[in-house]
Order: structure tokens, then C-alpha cells, then sequence
């Protein structure tokens, strides 16, 4: 953590950087984003295991986009967020320096987009032991059976979108629960509601989705929405060995055509 | 009405929640779901908890429910017709509202009635009636008392309970209402026990002066607090759809074909879409605005205009927000600067 600190402070000091998104102490034993713009303020940064905040949706909230060049206290789903946004034109290398944290909370040293690319070659993306086992459960489960679970975890969201905001992917400035010109799905919290809005958003994140975790974590009514989307990372892996967030010049899965792709569902 | 304080043993509030419901209310108490103490309908006490500061949410969705249908309407070659919905609200019986969530419908009977009375909010209030629960416990997101609150505070409930210990319960009944649901199951209720609330209450630490603190916020409009403040703040709608206060709501129209109905739903300040203008023009262009919005709405603008504190301390926006977005720390930062 140290090393993280020192380099934070040497970035701000020699105005490398004009800010550094990274973990402080929060309220009643919470930590929470913070933003070090001075030099001193950099002992403020903290890393411990309850670091969990995927960090980089930060880099494209306007205020912070627009503070100058940014550095980056990332683990390994910041880093895979940084670089799909960036396979989504969103981010260039120039504006974000990396400040690479290990999952034993070491700092590591990331030059570039291509240096990222070959660390996380060496790391794991599995999904959670604990999230695994529902899914594996739910693929075991009947049509009607995965269709009531869903109903019933989904009855109770209020449509706060905090799944949508805590995502570093869920960029767009107008999410197309939002367009009513046709209305595609309804805005109110009601049972279809819930439901559209839920899977279509796991539909958008196919392909994109980098298994954080966040938007499960966010939900304030802890709905296990993170699930939907984990379930599309197995699937393009499986369909199409498509990983994201894994290189800044990947393809979009679903939009792109090609030739060898599988076409097992057309039946 | 002056108060008047009974006792009621932990045996007759079990009756009491029997017989409500069997006289056909709906009765609601805070129970537990997997990690998270919400408010849904209780038919039995050993479906209530006690093990709850303040619940998940609050209980304005009584009054104010996250989506209301307005009417339904046919669409014609040449006309809409409109058709109200079947008013048909049940008689509720809020049980184990904490003080706080009690002096929340303050507020929001403030927004609701403050030119056009609100029918649909007065009526569903009208057949609610309001049990609250004095807090034994607080944590250190509660600050109820830095907003004239107190975890004691009769203020808003119809009856207030206070638990002694483990034990019976104190019972005050303190308005009309509250009378009402007495006389009718008065057999249920002891004697006043002479017993003193005050000691089995929490003492929640007071973290600001209110009064200065409104003062203060309000000539702080161009300050740049409201952007150091948010800069964290993700902009989701968790903090106003828990908060007991937030009233803001959106109206939609849901049709199939030539029919439909129109349906007002939560909304929340901090979106970015609530102040999109049609124009593209958004006055509220960026999360700061919006964080600012949120705070001088209920420590400015409703002093000013509706003689009340928008906020009641209950704490509900800090434990709920993903981002560590902590009211009362930003109050006294804001009294501070």
C-alpha cells in the first residue's frame, strides 16, 4: 500500500496527473472513493480486501472525465473495465494511468493499455464460489422453475438504477429504459417492468459484462441482479470464447458478424 | 388531544394483530428477509422483528406507493375517454414505524396538501393508522435528533409503544386515531403502569444545529462544497427511494392497443433525466446540481416554503447507498464551512 501511496504522491507532485481515483477510510468501518488532487492528500488512499468499489466507472462521470489526466487505483475488474470501455471508444491510454493493485493487494506496475493486456492474461477471472453455485442451481432448475426465481427476486426493486450507475459499462447518457419514443419497456417498477428492465439490461452487457459484481452490491434491496450478467459471461464464453475486457481493441460481440460463428439457436 | 399512556403486555399486542386483521385491516409490521427488515402485511406478532434500527425502506409506500394508477383511459377515432380506477384503499394499521418514520408524513403531507390537496396520498393517510415503536438502539448513521427528532417522540405516531426492556410495552395513545383504534379494543390494554418511558430510550448524539445549519445551506448556493461533496456520488435513486420525505414523482402512460392506464411512479432528483428539457437543455446538468438539489430541497427550500425540515434522521439514504454517501457527515460539513 505504501508503494501505492508513494507513487499516488509523485504522480500528483510532478503534476503527471491531475487527479487519483482511489479507496479512503468512510463512515462506521466503510472505505469509499476518494480523489486526491494535492500531493498530501494522497495519504488519505487506503487498500484493504474491503476495497471492492469497481472504481473505473468513475473515469467517465463527467466532472471527474473533465479533471485532466487521471490515475487509477485498479484491481483486476477496474483494469478489465478500463479496457473494454476503451475497446468501446470511450477511453483512450493517454487520459488514465493505471496503478495496478494484485489480489494479495500488492502494487503492480502498469505502463500501458498492452502491459494490461499481458497482466491479466495471468489472472484469474473466475466467478465467485458462492455466485457459481446459484447459477449452477438455476441451470438445473426447469423453464418455469428460473422464471419464479426471477420473479419473485425481482418483485421487489423500486427502480433506483443503482445497478445501472455502480456499472463502469452502463455509460450511455440516455439507457434505453429511458427512450419513450416508442416506450420500450415500462419506466414503472411494476412486474413486467422489473423483469424487462432487468433482463434487457443483461442483454446489453453481453459481451461487455467484466464480472465485478457491482451492480449486485449496489442494489440497496441486495437483488442478486449480478447473476443475470454473470450468466451472459459463461454464455459468450462458451458460444463464442469471447471474454471481455481482456484487450482495448476488441470487437462488440453483438455487433459483429462472423463467419464461423455458431448458430445452434436457430433451429 | 392529550395524551394518555396505558400499558400493553406482549400477549395482547399478539391479540391485537389478530384482531385487526380478522376485523379486516391490513396490518403491516417490519419483518425479516434474508439480510434486509422491510414492511410487509403481518398477520401474526412472531412474524414482527424487533431486531431492526430502522427498516430497509420507510414506510411512506402506506400513503405513497411506488407506482399509483391515476385512471384508465380508451382511445377512440375521435376522443380519450377517461375512466378513475376503483378507489378501493384498505384500512392499514402501520405497526413498529420507528419516531422518525412517524414525522416523515409530516413532510410529505406537506408537499402533498401545500396547493392542490393531494386526494390519492390524503385518503390512503386517512384510513392509515399509525402504531410507532420508540427506539431502543440507534447506529451511527441515525441523527434524528440534529433534526428535532427524538426516539422517543410521540410527534406523527397515533399510538406510540415503548418495549420496556424484553418486556411489555408502554402504550401512549396520542391522537384521535389513535383513540379510535383504542376504544374499539380497549379490553386489550392494562392500566397506566406509572412506568417512565425515558430509560428505555437510545440517546442518539445531536451531530448539528439545525437551525444554524438552514441558515448556513442556504446562502451557500455557489458554494463549492456540493462538488467535492458528490464527486463520489454515483447518481442513482437509492437514497430518495428509501428516504421517508422524497415525494418526487413521474407520470407515465402504460397502453396496450386503445387502451391504457396513466400511473404516477417514484422519481428522484439525483437522475439526470429529471430535469431533462425537451429543448436538450438541462438545468441540472451534472451530479453536483443535482447532490445540491437534493440537500437544500430538505434543509432550504422546504424550511422556506413549507416551515418544515425535509429530513427526519433516520439515516435510511446513508446505510443504503452504495458509494458511502453520508448525510449527517455532509451537514456538519456544510455547518462547518
Amino acid at each position: 500500500m505504501d508503494d501505492i501511496r508513494k507513487k499516488a504522491k509523485e504522480l500528483l507532485e510532478s503534476h503527471a496527473v491531475d487527479v487519483v481515483i482511489g479507496y479512503g477510510e468512510g463512515t462506521a468501518g466503510k472505505v469509499r472513493a476518494i480523489f486526491p488532487r494535492k500531493a498530501e492528500d494522497a495519504e488519505k488512499l487506503i487498500f484493504d480486501g474491503r476495497c471492492e468499489q469497481n472504481l473505473a466507472v468513475y473515469l467517465l462521470k463527467h466532472e471527474i472525465k473533465h479533471m485532466g489526466k487521471k490515475a487509477i487505483v485498479a484491481t483486476t475488474p477496474v483494469m478489465r473495465s478500463i479496457l473494454q470501455v476503451a475497446s468501446e471508444y470511450q477511453l483512450t491510454q493517454d487520459e488514465v494511468l493505471v496503478l495496478g493493485v494484485s489480489p494479495e493487494g500488492k502494487y503492480v506496475e502498469i505502463a500501458d493499455f498492452a502491459a494490461m493486456e499481458a497482466y491479466l492474461k495471468t489472472q484469474d477471472f473466475g466467478i465467485p464460489a458462492k455466485d457459481k453455485a446459484i447459477l449452477d442451481k438455476l441451470e438445473g432448475m426447469t423453464l418455469e422453475g428460473r422464471w419464479d426465481f426471477w420473479l419473485e427476486q425481482l418483485s421487489p426493486c423500486f427502480k433506483c438504477y443503482a445497478c445501472r450507475a455502480s456499472c463502469p459499462m452502463c455509460y450511455c447518457t440516455r439507457c434505453f429504459v429511458e427512450v419513450n419514443a416508442p416506450q420500450w419497456i415500462p419506466i414503472a417498477a411494476n412486474e413486467l417492468g422489473n423483469v424487462e428492465w432487468h433482463l434487457l439490461r443483461a442483454m446489453h452487457l453481453a459481451g461487455r459484462c467484466i464480472n465485478c459484481g457491482e451492480c449486485g452490491r449496489a442494489c440497496p434491496l441486495e437483488i442478486p441482479t449480478h447473476l443475470l450478467t454473470f450468466k451472459g459471461v459463461e454464455d459468450v464464453k462458451e458460444d463464442f470464447n469471447v471474454v471481455a475486457g481482456t484487450s482495448a481493441s476488441m470487437d462488440s460481440l453483438l455487433s459483429s458478424y462472423k463467419a464461423d460463428d455458431k448458430e445452434t439457436f436457430i433451429r | 388531544m392529550e395524551t394518555e399512556k396505558r400499558s400493553l403486555s406482549k400477549a395482547s399486542l399478539a391479540t391485537l394483530i389478530e384482531q385487526l386483521n380478522g376485523n379486516g385491516a391490513v396490518v403491516i409490521g417490519p419483518q425479516k428477509k434474508d439480510n434486509l427488515v422491510v414492511f410487509e402485511p403481518l398477520h401474526t406478532l412472531a412474524e414482527m422483528t424487533d431486531e431492526y434500527i430502522a427498516t430497509t425502506q420507510s414506510p411512506k409506500d402506506v400513503a405513497f406507493p411506488k407506482i399509483e394508477r391515476l385512471f384508465n383511459y380508451h382511445v377512440t377515432q375521435f376522443f380519450v375517454d377517461q375512466e378513475a380506477p376503483v378507489k378501493n384503499y384498505p384500512e392499514v394499521v402501520l405497526i413498529g414505524a420507528r419516531p422518525c418514520d412517524a414525522a416523515g408524513f409530516d413532510s410529505l403531507t406537506a408537499i402533498f396538501t401545500w396547493d392542490t390537496k393531494d386526494t390519492l396520498y390524503m385518503e390512503r393517510l386517512a384510513l392509515t393508522t399509525l402504531i410507532g415503536m420508540s427506539c431502543s438502539s440507534h447506529d451511527a448513521n441515525c441523527f434524528c435528533t440534529s433534526v428535532n427528532g427524538h426516539p422517543g417522540s410521540t410527534h406523527g405516531s397515533d399510538i406510540l409503544l415503548t418495549r420496556m426492556g424484553k418486556g411489555d410495552f408502554i402504550a401512549e395513545i396520542v391522537t384521535e386515531k389513535g383513540k379510535a383504534l383504542y376504544d374499539k379494543y380497549a379490553g386489550l390494554f392494562g392500566p397506566d403502569s406509572g412506568e417512565d418511558k425515558t430509560k428505555y430510550l437510545t440517546e442518539v448524539p445531536v451531530k448539528f444545529d439545525v437551525a444554524e445549519t438552514v441558515k448556513k445551506a442556504t446562502g451557500m448556493f455557489e458554494h463549492p462544497i456540493w462538488l467535492e461533496q458528490s464527486l463520489r456520488c454515483i447518481g442513482c435513486g437509492a437514497c430518495a427511494y428509501v428516504c421517508p420525505t422524497c415525494a418526487c414523482f413521474d407520470i407515465q402512460d402504460e397502453s396496450a392497443g386503445s387502451n391504457g392506464h396513466r400511473v404516477r411512479c417514484w422519481d428522484s432528483c439525483g437522475f439526470g433525466l429529471f430535469t431533462l428539457h425537451t429543448s436538450g437543455h438541462n438545468p441540472r446538468e451534472v451530479q453536483s446540481q443535482r447532490w445540491r438539489q437534493r440537500v437544500l430541497h430538505k434543509f432550504s427550500y422546504m424550511p422556506d416554503r413549507l416551515s418544515l425540515v425535509g429530513c427526519v434522521g433516520c439515516g435510511r439514504c446513508s446505510r443504503a447507498c452504495p458509494v458511502d454517501m453520508n448525510l449527517s457527515e455532509h451537514m456538519v460539513s456544510i455547518a462547518e464551512a
